[in-house]
């Protein structure tokens, strides 16, 4: 039923492919298996929302698919290419070129100022202009005051900004999100969702975005379920199918 | 790799910790600067030899005989030309009648216009050529001002009395340093014969100087006569000789002090390993964003390699620096040991060098923590397991930089060392110690734990407790501080128990006396002396002057050519004085064979000691031949002996049983002892007036001199210890600023749950006080049984724990420990909780 409604639509090119994931932990004797099985497949442009309880696998999968991890079997493939027999460097770069990140925790560099934060993708490429494209991006957050200060100056929301414009500064084909308003109160939250999804529709963005919040799963265009390590339910949601009738 | 992007961000990152940085390669500083200091001392000392080489001979050539100069001998010495000095010199007991005092001195007989090169410096300046001129001496200026003796004072030697003309301060080419040991009298050469000084048997020394026109080779000439010379006994001594003896010497004192230097930059080191591994603690998350956004492995790495090299480099140029202006204390550090003026100037050589050495150090070192940083996964940015972060597996890189460490100090041994086995002891001693201090400093913190008790006061408990907080540098720091502490201490305590081991010479009914140089005619005349003065003689020893002849049935000339023979060289050379008699003493053991106490055959049956027989490389039932004063004498190793040199008395490489020695050339020792320094003094008047080729040495002139050698050579061992010592605390600084924050936020939850300040700050006093003592018991125990060890293994003697100075090191170090800590928790506690966490990174 579920592969009848992707199926429905087989003009959209794949950017994000998740074959038969498993992942599992030794500690000491014991084996932990937290994800299991896991396969999907996810179009370029598209948004997507991986929810499920706390410990369910959410994290690890999000690893997985960005290549921050290696799966223990399974294979994952993004922007056309497998991960698997890549090595630390080449993710790096693969990471750099295609990949955007928003963190739960923010993960901006203390010891960098906002906008130096922003720049630090591109400056990774080897690209010098980047000032002011670092610039405009935080003018669009909101925070085109806040440009030198330090991460400790700033509030929680704005250094979720920051990251937000750190993760768009080298149009990243797609973005990965970890509860990325979870560590916010809700007023906040509602400014850093709504800066997430207007960038992505700006830029169009691929967007996986893990959450236990499922009011902001509705928001994207599909919703998988996890639970202990394993896909409950796959389904598109009403935002996607008003879009496609 | 993108460097532009490595270099932005290592700078953009260091922003907040450059001072934080500075401190940590601080640690260097002052390894480096006893390197440059020492190594630019010597480079200048080297220049002014070359400048200033003919001073070290103040002639040309100087030409040496045993015994004086025969016609044949003086037809050679006319043969070379040029301008000429003799002088012959001798030990002998000098008078002062007007102070009532005898000292044992080296006399020197001059005629001539030496030194030709330098002068002899003396007050009055006149006096250094006046002397001459009548029965005038020239007395070392330390002899005059130890015995309150003034120019214009008569002073005896032999059956002469001459007045004092001038003192001496300095002699061109020889270090004043020596001259407590045996000070030195000038005197004009015609007066010799009348001090009936110089007579068969008596050790004397006769010296023709040259000065040579400046086309001379005195080398050339030197090798040309060789066969002659030999012939004649004579032995020559040239400028450029001279000078790569003095070469040599000092070479040996630079690498010396080098590597004691060299223990301060490894120590620093260490500190910068410790330092740089809680820096990287703090930047996990900062390198797992960076990998995240796209940061190769190596080039999260390369960054902070740049920070740890850029500061590397600023921390040794600043030891460079304060090397350079140290180099100026050395020749004072070094006293009078240098016989010659030293141009201060900045060797370039040496500052290259150092900075090198101490770059590479703090590199090598820091190395070890960075590497890690290549293994830190970008996971992290999702969880914050720290445990993991750095990949499970082994670090092979890691196992190889601390490879390379270990040959980076082997190497630096080495190079530093005359031998290699010197290099290796170094490496391994150093290795070992740093091993040992480690593995007491963790004994001591887990001990420390298990049975402290839980009855204490809070305030107790939390400040022990702080030491053991995750990551915790207190090993290290125990490491820092105790070292300086054993340094210190291990020198102090062998010091001490060497002294107190030769003031033991002296109890209660043990000789501390000694008469030598005493004819066979005069024998009985001054037994009586020593008895009309309520004292007794204890020993009567006969000394009999002889050489080896050969060894095994093959002459010395012929085994000193043999590649083959396994004995070392100068034994077969040198003078044996023996002695015969028909036991062995208390303080000598049977190793081997028996010890014939007469024999009748042709051949003696004679005792060696053990490390004499190993040097002439000879064994029980070997054939020796002697040759006393032209007669040969037939021996044979009947027995190998160990000797106890621990008691004032005369002991002897080679022991002849009766029978054979009686009717030979000899003279005498006699052993007594006085019960006050007074009556050692009466005896030594009277004995000398009535037979002025006496001398002799008491037990306190000994233990000055050895007493004088040990403050000389600690003192500057003590100096190099200290750019250890100051290391250490750099250390200690910069890990007590490095755990700043991490005690701040301690310090700000204890507050938000109701501590007061004082108590706050009892807590970190008594941090501090645990560190402290924690520290110092390392250093005092390893200390203890290090020179324990010294003083037992390599000097036979009896360790003495002095508990004042144990006590008094205990006391610097916890006082030290606790000022820098404090000193440094000062801001902690006066501003707001939010402010200050927000202030620092
Ligand atoms: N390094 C690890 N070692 C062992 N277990 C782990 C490790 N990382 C995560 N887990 C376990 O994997 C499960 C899934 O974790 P996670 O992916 O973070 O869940 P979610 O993000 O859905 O809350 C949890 O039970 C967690 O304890
Ligand atoms: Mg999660």
């Amino acid at each position: 039923m579920m592969n009848a409604d992707m199926n429905a639509e087989p003009m959209r090119r794949t950017i994000l492919t998740a074959a038969n994931l498993t992942k599992a932990y030794k500690s000491g004797e014991r084996e932990l298996t937290v994800l299991k099985d896991v396969t999907f497949e996810i179009e370029e442009g598209s948004s997507c929302a991986v929810v499920g309880p706390s410990g369910s696998g959410k994290t690890t999968l999000l690893g997985l698919c960005a290549g921050l991890d290696r799966a223990s079997s399974g294979t994952v493939s993004l922007v056309g290419e497998d991960l698997s027999p890549l090595s630390e460097e080449e993710l790096a770069e693969l990471r750099n070129r295609y990949v955007g990140f928003v963190f739960q925790s923010f993960q901006l560099i203390p010891t960098l100022t906002a906008i130096e934060n922003v720049m630090v993708p591109a400056e990774l490429r080897g690209e010098t202009r980047v000032h002011r494209r670092a610039k405009e991006l935080l003018e669009k957050v909101g925070l085109s005051d806040r440009l030198h200060h330090y991460p400790t100056q700033l509030s929680g929301g704005e250094q979720q900004r920051v990251a937000l414009a750190r993760a768009f500064v080298n149009k990243p084909r797609i973005l990965f999100a970890d509860e990325p308003t979870g560590n916010l109160d809700a007023e906040t939250s509602d400014t850093v969702e709504k800066l997430l999804f207007d960038l992505n529709h700006e830029s169009g963005t691929t967007l996986v975005l893990v959450t236990h919040n499922l009011e902001l799963a509705e928001k994207t265009d599909r919703i998988i379920s996890l639970r202990g390590g394993m896909v409950v339910s796959d389904r598109l949601t009403e935002s996607r199918s008003l879009v496609s009738q | 790799m993108n460097w532009g992007w490595i270099l932005q961000m290592a700078w953009r990152d260091s922003r907040h910790s450059r001072r934080r940085l500075i401190l940590y390669m601080s640690s260097i500083v002052m390894g480096v600067a006893a390197l440059v200091s020492v190594r630019s001392f010597s480079d200048n000392l080297l220049h002014s030899v070359e400048q200033q080489a003919k001073i070290l001979l103040g002639a040309d050539l100087a030409i040496r005989s045993n015994s004086p100069f025969d016609p044949e001998d003086e037809a050679f010495l006319q043969s070379i030309g040029g301008i000429q000095a003799r002088q012959v010199s001798f030990s002998s007991m000098a008078l002062f009648p007007t102070q009532q005092a005898t000292r044992l001195v080296q006399v020197r007989a001059l005629r001539g216009e030496f030194p030709f090169y330098g002068e002899f410096e003396t007050e009055p300046a006149s006096a250094a050529r006046d002397f001459q001129s009548g029965k005038l001496a020239l007395v070392d200026n330390i002899l005059m001002l130890q015995y309150g003796v003034e120019v214009g004072d008569p002073i005896k030697i032999g059956n002469v009395t001459f007045e004092i003309k001038g003192r001496l301060l300095q002699i061109p080419g020889e270090s004043v340093a020596f001259s407590e040991f045996a000070p030195r009298i000038y005197i004009p050469e015609t007066f010799v014969e009348e001090t009936g000084l110089v007579q068969l048997g008596s050790r004397v020394r006769f010296h023709a100087f040259f000065k040579l026109p400046v086309d001379f080779d005195a080398d050339k000439l030197v090798e040309a006569t060789d066969e002659e010379r030999e012939r004649l006994e004579l032995s020559a001594d040239t400028v450029s000789e001279r000078k790569e003896r003095f070469e040599r010497q000092l070479n040996n004192l630079d690498r010396f002090l080098s590597l004691v230097g060299f223990i301060a930059l490894v120590l620093g080191g260490i500190g910068v390993a410790s330092s740089i591994h809680l820096y990287i603690r703090q930047r996990m998350e900062t390198v797992a964003v960076l990998r995240c956004v796209g940061a190769r492995p190596y080039a999260s790495f390369a960054i902070y390699l740049v920070q740890a090299g850029l500061m590397g480099i600023l921390g040794a140029l600043g030891g460079a620096l304060i090397g350079i202006g140290i180099q100026r204390l050395i020749p004072l550090i070094l006293g009078n040991l240098i016989p010659l003026e030293i141009e201060q100037a900045v060797s370039w050589g040496a500052v290259g060098q150092g900075v090198l050495v101490g770059l590479g150090t703090a590199l090598l070192f820091a190395l070890i923590p960075l590497l890690p940083v290549r293994r830190i996964s970008p996971l992290l940015t999702l969880r914050s397991d720290y445990e993991n972060a750095t990949g499970g597996k082994r670090d092979l890189l890691v196992i190889v930089a601390f490879g390379l460490v270990g040959l980076a100090l082997l190497g630096f041994s080495l190079a530093y060392s005359s031998r290699w086995q010197v290099g290796l002891g170094f490496f391994v001693g150093l290795v070992v110690t740093l091993g040992l201090l480690t593995a007491l400093a963790k004994v001591t913190m887990v001990i420390t734990r298990r049975y402290f008790p839980s009855g204490w006061q809070y305030v107790w408990r939390q400040g022990l407790a702080n030491l053991y907080r995750p990551h915790n540098q207190t090993v290290v720091l125990m490491l820092a501080v105790g070292l300086g502490a054993f340094f210190i201490l291990t020198l102090y305590l062998t010091q001490v128990s060497l002294l107190d081991e030769v003031s033991s010479f002296g109890e209660e009914g043990r000789p501390n006396l000694i008469f030598f140089d005493i004819q066979t005619p005069q024998k009985d005349e001054l037994r009586q002396i020593v008895d009309s003065m309520d004292m007794e003689v204890l020993q009567e020893v006969p000394i009999v002057t002889m050489r080896l002849a050969s060894v095994k049935g093959i002459g010395v000339d012929e085994l000193r050519e043999d590649e083959s023979y396994g004995g070392r060289r100068w034994a077969l050379r040198r003078e044996y004085r023996c002695t015969y008699r028909d036991e062995l003493w208390d303080s000598e053991t049977l190793l081997e064979g028996t010890f014939a106490g007469r024999n009748d055959e042709q051949i003696a049956e004679v005792s060696l000691e053990q490390g004499i027989a190993e040097d002439l490389d000879v064994k029980i039932g070997d054939s020796l031949t002697f040759d006393i004063l032209g007669i040969p004498l037939e021996a044979r190793v009947g027995s190998i002996r160990a000797v106890e040199w621990r008691n004032f008395q005369t002991n002897f490489f080679i022991v002849f049983p009766t029978g054979f020695l009686e009717e030979a050339p000899q003279f005498h020792v006699f052993v007594s002892r006085a019960d006050t320094p007074e009556k050692s003094a009466a005896l030594q008047r009277a004995a000398i007036q009535r037979f002025p080729n006496v001398s002799a040495v008491d037990l306190s002139l000994v233990i000055d001199t050895i007493d004088s050698i040990l403050e000389k050579l600690t003192f500057v061992i003590r100096f190099m210890a200290l750019f250890s010592i100051i290391t250490g605390f750099v250390v200690l600084t910069g890990a007590i600023v490095s755990g700043r924050y991490q005690r701040m936020k301690e310090c700000i939850l204890l507050r938000t749950l109701g501590a007061s300040r004082p108590q706050i700050r009892r807590i970190l006093l008594i941090e501090y006080l645990f560190l402290g003592i924690f520290a110092s018991i390392t250093g005092i125990v390893l200390s203890l049984v290090a020179s324990w060890a010294i003083v037992y293994f390599v000097f036979d003697a009896v360790f003495i724990p002095e508990f004042m100075a144990v006590v008094v090191v205990l006391g610097a170090v916890v006082f030290l420990t606790i000022a820098i800590g404090m000193s440094n928790s000062r801001g902690l506690l006066e501003h707001p909780p939010l402010e200050v966490l927000r202030a620092e990174d």
